[in-house]
């Protein structure tokens, strides 16, 4: 069964990550064949696993600050910045559509 | 011993500092190392120096050269994961296992090479170029070679070291330093080890801080130990287990430090032998090896049972589903807003995001995230993901019915060959070749338990084939007690290479002793 485009198109945006070419959508084909061999094995009432430290208590600290206060270091490694903001282009305009995207899937 | 030779003025820091800086110079055209920090090490090794004069080490590993993965963050040292999207970042902070090597005194020499964010099996697919193994300049490789004619010269005919901890198992190899971190998530350092003939630890999940580690796989990543010998390993592992309260993954009991008794009955041990590590693809002279091991520890009075591990052959697939969907996620925090490569696009967030991605990553962690992205989509989520997550726990299982039936430690091999040239190694795409080589170390990270590689011995061509031992959780000192055990009956040879002999050769001897505990 291949992916169709529209499923394609679907994961280029939710990914933000092109496929470039077909080889890379030729990769993703492959990967899913090869994860088909999962429905082999009988998992009836198995659980599924998170993390295998599932039996222990997860470690919470008590809610106090103990670090902090270092807006200068994180804002150095940042490329655009004003003052101690992070600039980001304009948001909530979504991906431009397939037929108007610059994308192999076209 | 070197740590000996430190406390006892025969060396000081500085001088060795200085050799291992001159060896990593000469050693260049292994493009172990991503980047050498110079300075920073010999002030580091300056203030050792100091404190042995006063007589006041902070521990064995005061003074001791280590080299660190590219993708653990070092403060002020470049931190890149060998990709293009976190090229010129700086890191503010010491990964936790950092931080506690330097407050031991360890002299940071530089962070090594590996595959782009840790994805491959041979440390070829990162930003800064291949790893080449140092045993493809070793006399013992040399003298197995075919000749070739005098125009095709070693140029061609270099070797991987594995991966994706490449750089710093080539590091160890080349005596350029003591001890080097990698992180294993798939089998990242105890593959590399066996290609480069050097000691690789995956300690359980949950002993080591991950803190400062740039994570792959969350449930799966665990920092990784590559010296030259098992006691070394152990007193590395000494400095850095223990709970960190900044990575709540790590486990709250107390760790104490162990040194390594000299086993000498091992009557009392039960080994297991996985039949199912039989994979198709063993080579004859890896199957032959573990035979050997195993008739040596039949020979020398310990228990040596069959066992089975029935869900091995899917682990592979399982981790391939479960990593693809973490790395998803991991990787959705690159977006060039607050750290690493940005575009210049500016058109819109997204616009911008999508941008920076395309430039910033490689072919392997784009397929990755975009096949994550498919299986964690609705349609899939319950038929892969959670599947996949099921999978785990027939696996995990598998090992917990095989300790408790009384097995102590499990042997088998680490890599299904020995390390093949560069030129045949890229014929396949990389997560071809990912599935091939991780199918024997996989399942350990599945599982959680600790695991180790020892160097063997050398195959037909010269180089290195090692064994791996799977302990039980939290068994480490079990473990690597029976890893020096063997280690000490297999009497791995020490490399010969070649070009570095030329170099001050009073600095190679004290070197070749290997250890430094």
């Amino acid at each position: 069964q291949t992916v169709t485009v529209t499923v394609l198109d679907h994961l280029e945006r939710l990914a933000l990550v092109d496929f470039r070419d077909a080889e890379g959508v030729e990769r993703l084909q492959k990967a899913i064949q090869f994860a088909d061999q999962l429905h082999e094995v009988n998992t009836d009432g198995v659980e599924p696993m998170d993390s295998v430290l599932e039996d222990r208590c997860l470690y919470l600290r008590e809610d106090d600050v103990t670090e902090g206060n270092c807006m200068n270091e994180l804002l150095k490694n940042a490329k655009e910045k004003v003052e101690e903001y992070f600039v980001a282009p304009p948001g909530n305009i979504p991906l431009p559509k397939l037929e108007e995207r610059d994308t192999f899937l076209q | 011993q070197v740590s000996a030779a430190l406390k006892e003025g025969r060396v000081t820091p500085t001088e060795l500092c200085q050799r291992c800086l001159s060896l990593v110079r000469s050693t260049r055209f292994l493009n172990a190392y991503i980047t050498v920090a110079e300075e920073t090490a010999l002030k580091q090794a300056e203030e050792s120096q100091k404190r042995y004069l006063r007589g006041q080490p902070l521990g064995v590993l005061d003074g001791i050269p280590v080299a660190v993965k590219d993708n653990f963050n070092t403060a002020g040292i470049e931190t890149t994961c060998a990709s293009n999207m976190l090229k010129g970042y700086i890191s503010p902070y010491n990964a936790t296992v950092v931080q506690k090597l330097l407050d031991q005194g360890a002299v940071l020499l530089g962070k090594t090479n590996l595959d782009e964010f840790a994805m491959g099996s041979g440390s070829t697919d990162g930003a800064f170029g291949p790893v080449r193994n140092p045993w493809s300049y070793s006399r013992q490789y040399k003298e197995k070679s075919v000749p070739k004619s005098h125009s095709e010269d070693e140029e061609s005919n270099w070797v991987i070291t594995g991966g994706s901890s490449g750089g710093s198992a080539a590091a160890v190899s080349s005596f350029t330093c003591f001890a080097a971190l990698g992180s294993d998530t798939g089998g990242s350092t105890r593959n590399p080890a066996a290609h480069c003939g050097v000691v690789g630890l995956k300690p359980t999940y949950g002993l080591i801080s991950r803190h400062g580690l740039i994570p792959l796989v969350n449930s799966m990543d665990v920092p990784g130990i590559l010296t030259r010998c098992v006691d070394d390993a152990a007193v590395v592992l000494g400095s850095l287990a223990g709970h960190d309260p900044k990575d709540s993954t790590t486990i709250q009991d107390n760790f104490e430090p162990f040194e390594l008794p000299d086993l000498t009955d091992v009557s009392k041990l039960t080994i297991g032998i996985p039949k199912e590590y039989h994979a198709p693809g063993l080579s004859s002279e890896i199957l032959a090896l573990w035979s050997k091991a195993a008739d040596l520890f039949k020979n020398a009075g310990a228990k040596v049972i069959e066992v089975s591990l029935p869900h091995t052959c899917y682990s592979i697939v399982c981790y391939h589903v479960l990593c693809t969907a973490e790395v998803a996620s991991n990787m959705a925090r690159f977006d060039g807003l607050e750290y690493g490569h940005r575009s210049d696009m500016n058109k819109s967030t997204e616009s911008m995001y999508a941008a920076t991605r395309r430039e910033g990553f490689n072919d392997v962690v784009r397929g990755r995230i975009l096949s994550g992205n498919y299986f964690l989509l609705k349609q899939n989520y319950e038929n892969y993901f959670i599947k996949a997550q099921k999978v785990r726990r027939l696996i995990a299982n598998d090992f917990v019915k095989v300790f408790r039936s009384g097995i102590d430690v499990l042997l088998t091999p680490t890599t299904l060959n020995d390390a093949v040239p560069y030129m045949e190694f890229i014929k396949e795409d990389n997560r071809t070749r990912s599935a091939q080589d991780d199918i024997l170390t996989q399942a350990a990270n599945m599982a959680g338990l600790p695991a180790i590689n020892v160097p063997a011995a050398l195959s037909e061509r010269g180089l290195p084939v090692g064994l791996q031992f799977i302990g039980r959780s939290f068994q480490e000192k079990q473990l690597l007690t029976v890893a020096k055990w063997f280690e000490k009956q297999v009497k791995f040879p020490v490399i010969q290479l070649e070009e570095v002999k030329r170099l001050d050769h009073a600095a190679f001897q004290h070197q070749k002793s290997a250890s430094f505990s």
